[in-house]
């Protein structure tokens, strides 16, 4: 899963203090493996030495976790570059895709392009494993065989979700 | 760079209150396997229907070889149907009366070859589909299977230009399901004859050299990003 630019793509949607940042990570994306405090804070200072994000308040006290961040242009971008390139067609994405499609909605952009892009990926990954197979042995066959009925789940999941994101969209946007 | 074997543009077909498309384009070059993808109900087989002649739209154009489908007149569109191009449906749509090896050979006969050179090369057609033991059964004694690989020998016999399927795979389990998308595609790719795949499964639209997605009587092309 792509901790920054999961960040980066809360960010955009609204400044926030790093607690803040990991508590909505945390409830939207991390259901199974909240992240430590650690991640939170060295993933921030990496986005902010890349110019990704930069500090736009500080409270009064002492702490990292009084800073509050936001995107910068440059990360902006970051995240339109992210969610434009389709993901590796490979078995249990379902995060990281899960996690584009919900950060378009809440930054407004098309979460229905994020879902054809990759659906368009995988179609051409499940083209060259037929190609292989229709031209290999037996064993070819069943190799396979076997990526393609994972990648043709991961596909019936994009189309799942395409068909629902209306309800998506209404449940993730305030 | 290719020519476009069937151009369709800005397609509109409506029933009753219903878009069932509503804006459609799309090209087939010759000899590519095509595949149309979409959610039920998105009209994908209106799609199908509109460019293969058999429903005309409300508007838009479709030009086959160059010439307007839509302002063809019927017979001359019938002929082109039976001259041009191949059809599969998801139940193969044999005519029951007949034997298998008759319905092969059915389409030469309509073309007016004589009976003896169109049985001959129907049971050749069989035996490239691996069902020659069913040439003498009627097709109601088929399995589904063997019911599409002879449905495929069919629409092929007359080496038409081009093959439209719409699910053709869609009554079968993955194995038979496979062994048609196979011997549809070498066929077809032997013939050099293009084909249009309708069919919502990912795994028959691999058999496709490339896709576009109908949603709600629109075409969206989405280019995968090269690796
Ligand atoms: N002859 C008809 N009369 C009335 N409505 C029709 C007719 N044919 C199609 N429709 C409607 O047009 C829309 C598109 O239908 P179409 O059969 O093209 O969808 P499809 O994508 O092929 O769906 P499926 O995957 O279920 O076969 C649907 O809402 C359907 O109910
Ligand atoms: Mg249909």
């Amino acid at each position: 899963m792509a901790i920054g630019q999961t960040f980066l793509g809360l960010l955009e949607a609204k400044p926030r203090h790093g607690y803040d940042l990991k508590r909505a990570y945390d409830e939207r994306f991390g259901a199974d493996r909240p992240l430590h405090y650690g991640q939170v804070y060295a993933t921030l200072s990496r986005l902010l030495k890349n110019g990704l994000v930069e500090v736009d308040g500080v409270e009064p006290g002492e702490g990292p976790e009084r800073k509050r961040y936001a995107i910068t242009e440059a990360g902006i971008t970051d995240v339109a570059g992210w969610l434009a390139t389709p993901e590796k067609p490979e078995p249990y994405l379902q995060n990281t895709l899960y996690a584009k499609v919900v950060l378009a909605l809440l930054t407004g952009r098309s979460a229905a392009e994020v879902l054809d892009t990759q659906r368009a990926e995988h179609l051409r990954f499940m083209r060259d494993l037929t190609h292989r197979k229709t031209h290999g042995d037996l064993a070819d066959q069943l190799i396979c065989d076997f990526a393609l009925f994972h990648l043709e789940a991961d596909l019936r999941w994009l189309e799942l979700t395409a068909a629902r994101l209306d309800q998506l969209r209404a449940e993730v946007t305030p | 760079m290719t020519t476009p074997l069937l151009t369709a543009t800005a397609l509109h077909k409506r029933y009753g209150e219903t878009d069932a498309l509503a804006g459609a384009d799309l090209t087939v070059t010759a000899g590519e396997v095509l595949a149309i993808m979409g959610p039920s109900g998105s009209g994908k087989s209106t799609l199908l229907h509109c460019i293969a002649g058999i429903v005309t739209p409300d508007s838009g154009r479709i030009e086959y070889d160059g010439v307007d489908m839509t302002a063809m007149s019927d017979s001359r569109r019938s002929a082109l149907r039976r001259t041009e191009f191949g059809f599969v449906f998801q139940f193969g749509q044999l005519v029951p009366e007949l034997t298998c090896l008759e319905n092969v050979a059915l389409p030469l006969r309509m073309n007016g070859v004589a009976r003896k050179a169109a049985e001959q090369r129907a049971a050749d057609w069989l035996a490239k589909l691996e069902v020659s033991d069913v040439a003498r059964k009627r097709p109601g004694q088929v399995s589904g299977g063997q019911g599409q690989r002879v449905a495929v020998a069919r629409a092929l016999v007359a080496e038409p230009r081009l093959l439209f399927a719409d699910e053709p795979t869609g009554a079968l389990d993955s194995l038979n399901g496979e062994a048609v998308m196979r011997h549809l595609t070498s066929a077809a790719a032997e013939l050099g004859t293009a084909v249009v795949l309708v069919t919502h499964e990912a795994r028959v639209a691999a058999y496709s050299h490339r896709e576009i997605v109908v949603r709600d009587g629109r075409t969206r092309t989405v280019v995968a990003a090269a690796s």
